[in-house]
């Protein structure tokens, strides 16, 4: 483990992200392993048992219980926050779509995994994006220094009083979760500072002025007014996300935003990525522009709420899009290209677009594979047809029986 | 106790909910609550209790109450213990609170029992009271794993070649006990001295309580409204619902029939055992008074009272 002095460390990125939790130093923490985020639950259980941070750790018996706890936790007036990835994801399922609708600022880190079947250990983002319609704000990081700092912002960002919604902060299974790498962290103080003292609105423990959490809400109810007051508040978090960025820019002098363009102004081709397959893509950006191919990136940060308008006005001017997509949605296009092509239907011009699988089951997705996809946009470009708008890259030329 | 006194106790669960006439959770929980005069967070899975009693914008709880989902009731409420001890430990809080979870068999027996298992395992400071009307009656009287074998429940319905329920019900106060908590009982209504008392003991106990109490229902065991007392007694006195007590790993009978009534006797007022005095299925019936027989001796000996 490194040093709590030191300030630049070589780390993990669940490492980052279990010392990101002990300088937020939660006041409940339920959890349960599960590859790859295991790491994170396991350094919190040794921060807890070393006295380091004040938190109650419930280690419960399943994911759908961590998420139970989470919700009863969050509703009694606590800063919760928890980690989880894939199969846990999917079976606490039921329980995200309670916390975003009891409006419970919860954060907690997914490690990207696949879902099973087969079963496969390794990242993909089949696991957040069906998540996406569960009312959550989701954050994706690039590398391990992202996922530390969008930890802490998501706090705030959760618990604004604007906004109280829970956070789902992604970032890559073991790409990013096990690769060591180079973290800035903060001081403890700074963090502590940055993220204040917690003030929970109609906690459940203020027996004094009982409230009822979860009430029933049916045909002669409010379901559909509760919903709507939900939509509004992700709505208003928009703002909110680029407050706290701002805020954290003048703590951290790191800059975030809700997307990052990279060479993207001049591009006229360019991909959209989400997570670790940036950082490839930009190294091939560099390498491209060097040989004279007008290319860029977008690369994706909050998926959640989802930025249409700023999207198609970042991407307008650009000749074809290569929209890049580490899950599937079987019969249907990636869900991250449906939505930006949406998102880009009302432009007067708009690029043409095409829809690139990849790094399914954790394959490697590697700079021949970024150069490929350019490829792919540089021919839309010049002949201005998309003949086969979905494709796949990296994929073995086996025959599989289908 | 006095009855009068227990009477005069705050209501925490008021009128106005919209249970059925004569279900026997609105008596469960009012005899639960007249137990602690501490303040009290109460979390029901989903089920009848909680449809009935928190209609938006209208509530039964007059005590702080969350709902969450329907196997989760135990891990909801884990959370909440787990941030209340944080908070005392802070000094943000400076009273004691106690927790209780109010769930059916449905939500205990069944899809529950992960959660239940893994916070008795974990020890929080809570009592879970199961309330077991012995099938999903909020769906409609759909089978659950506490549903006495025979039963008519509409998904095990008695037809042309299958006389309703084939299976035993579950042991879930015993699968309970054995998870070594500090108190474990077995309680009906229709004696409310005995259940308060339990409620008592598990409202002080330091760990987890549980208290598993027959709770009648009007509709799914069709019987009038006006009988539930009566059929929960019978329930006792025939030895089908025994009253017993588990603490600290010491089982201990806590009411023995003077003379212990046939089965007949509680199966005949319900209608949901109507097609077992059909001439073909007696045998059913006789088998139900064995194993309940075999199951009160097995109590027995566990009690050191054979």
């Amino acid at each position: 483990m490194a040093k709590l002095t030191e300030k630049i460390v070589a780390i993990t990125g669940n490492a980052a992200v279990a010392q990101a939790m002990r300088q937020i130093n939660p006041d409940v923490v339920a959890a349960y392993p599960i590859t790859p985020q295991t790491d994170i639950a396991e350094t919190f259980a040794e921060f807890v048992a070393d006295g380091l941070v004040d938190t109650e750790y419930v280690t419960v018996e399943s994911e759908h219980s961590a998420m139970s706890a989470c919700v009863g936790a969050s509703a009694a007036g606590a800063r919760v926050m928890t980690a989880t990835s894939s199969q846990g994801l999917a079976l606490m399922w039921e329980i995200l779509y309670i916390a975003a609708g009891m409006r419970l600022p919860i954060t907690m880190t997914n490690v990207n995994r696949c879902l099973s079947a087969p079963i496969n250990i390794h990242c993909d983002h089949s696991d957040s994006m069906g998540a996406r319609d569960s009312g959550w704000i989701q954050i994706y990081s690039e590398n391990a220094q992202e996922a530390y700092d969008n930890v802490i912002q998501a706090i705030r960002i959760a618990e604004h009083k604007s906004v109280l919604l829970p956070v789902m902060v992604n970032m890559d299974g073991f790409i990013v979760s096990h690769s060591i790498e180079r973290v800035e962290l903060l001081d403890d103080e700074v963090v502590k500072r940055f993220v204040g003292e917690y003030k929970p609105v109609y906690p459940l423990l203020d027996v004094e002025n009982p409230v009822t959490h979860g009430p029933f809400d049916g045909l002669g109810g409010f379901y559909f007014e509760h919903k709507k007051a939900q939509i509004e508040a992700i709505e208003r978090s928009r703002k909110v996300v680029l407050d706290v960025a701002d805020e954290f820019k003048r703590i951290s002098g790191r800059e975030y935003g809700c997307f990052e363009p990279y060479r993207l102004d001049d591009a006229e081709v360019a991909l959209v990525v989400l997570n670790s397959a940036a950082g490839t893509s930009k190294c091939v950006v560099d390498a491209m522009r060097e040989e004279g191919y007008p290319v860029g990136i977008l690369k994706l940060r909050v998926f959640r709420p989802f930025l249409a308008r700023e999207l198609s006005e970042a991407l307008k001017h650009l000749k074809a899009v290569a929209i890049l997509e580490r899950a599937t949605s079987p019969g249907s296009f990636g869900p991250l290209y449906a939505e930006i092509r949406s998102a880009l239907y009302d432009l007067e011009a708009r690029p043409k677009m095409v829809n690139l699988i990849y790094g399914l089951g954790g394959r490697e997705f590697r700079p021949e594979h970024a150069k490929e996809a350019f490829g792919v946009c540089l021919k839309v470009a010049q002949t201005k047809r998309v003949e086969k708008p979905l494709g796949y890259l990296g994929l073995k030329e086996v025959e599989v029986i289908s | 106790m006095k009855i009068k006194e227990l009477s005069a106790t705050k209501e925490r669960f008021t009128s106005g909910h919209r249970l059925c006439a004569g279900c026997g959770a609105g008596i469960v929980v009012r005899q639960v609550l007249m137990a602690t005069d501490k303040p009290v967070v109460v979390c029901c899975p989903t089920g009848c209790l909680e449809v009935s009693s928190t209609i938006y914008p209208s509530t039964a709880w007059d005590t702080p109450y969350i709902h969450n989902a329907f196997e989760n009731a135990a891990a909801t409420l884990s959370g909440v213990e787990s941030a209340y001890r944080f908070l005392r430990k802070k000094g943000r809080i400076d009273r004691e609170i106690r927790f209780v979870a109010f769930g059916g068999d449905g939500g205990t027996y069944d899809i529950g029992l992960q959660a239940l298992s893994g916070a008795l395992e974990r020890g929080h400071g809570m009592v879970y009271v199961c309330y077991d009307n012995g099938a999903y009656m909020n769906t409609g009287i759909q089978r659950s794993s506490a549903t006495p074998r025979g039963a008519w429940t509409t998904t095990s319905p008695v037809g042309k070649v299958i006389p309703g329920k084939t299976q035993d019900r579950k042991d879930l106060t015993a699968c309970v006990a054995a998870h070594d908590i500090p108190y474990v009982a077995q309680a009906s209504p229709s004696h409310w001295r005995d259940l308060v008392t339990k409620a008592r003991k598990a409202f002080e106990v330091d760990g987890p309580a549980f208290l598993n109490i027959l709770s009648p229902c009007p509709r799914g065991w069709r019987y009038p409204g006006s009988q539930s007392i009566a059929v929960a007694r019978l329930a006792v006195e025939t030895c089908f619902w025994p009253l017993f007590e588990v603490e600290d790993g010491r089982w201990k009978l806590n009411y023995k029939p003077k003379e212990k009534k046939p089965l007949v006797e509680w199966l005949k007022p319900q209608g949901r055992f109507k097609h077992l005095f059909a001439p073909e299925n007696e045998h059913i019936i006789e088998e139900q008074q064995a194993k309940v027989d075999k199951d009160w001796e097995r109590l027995l000996r566990l009690c050191g009272e054979a």
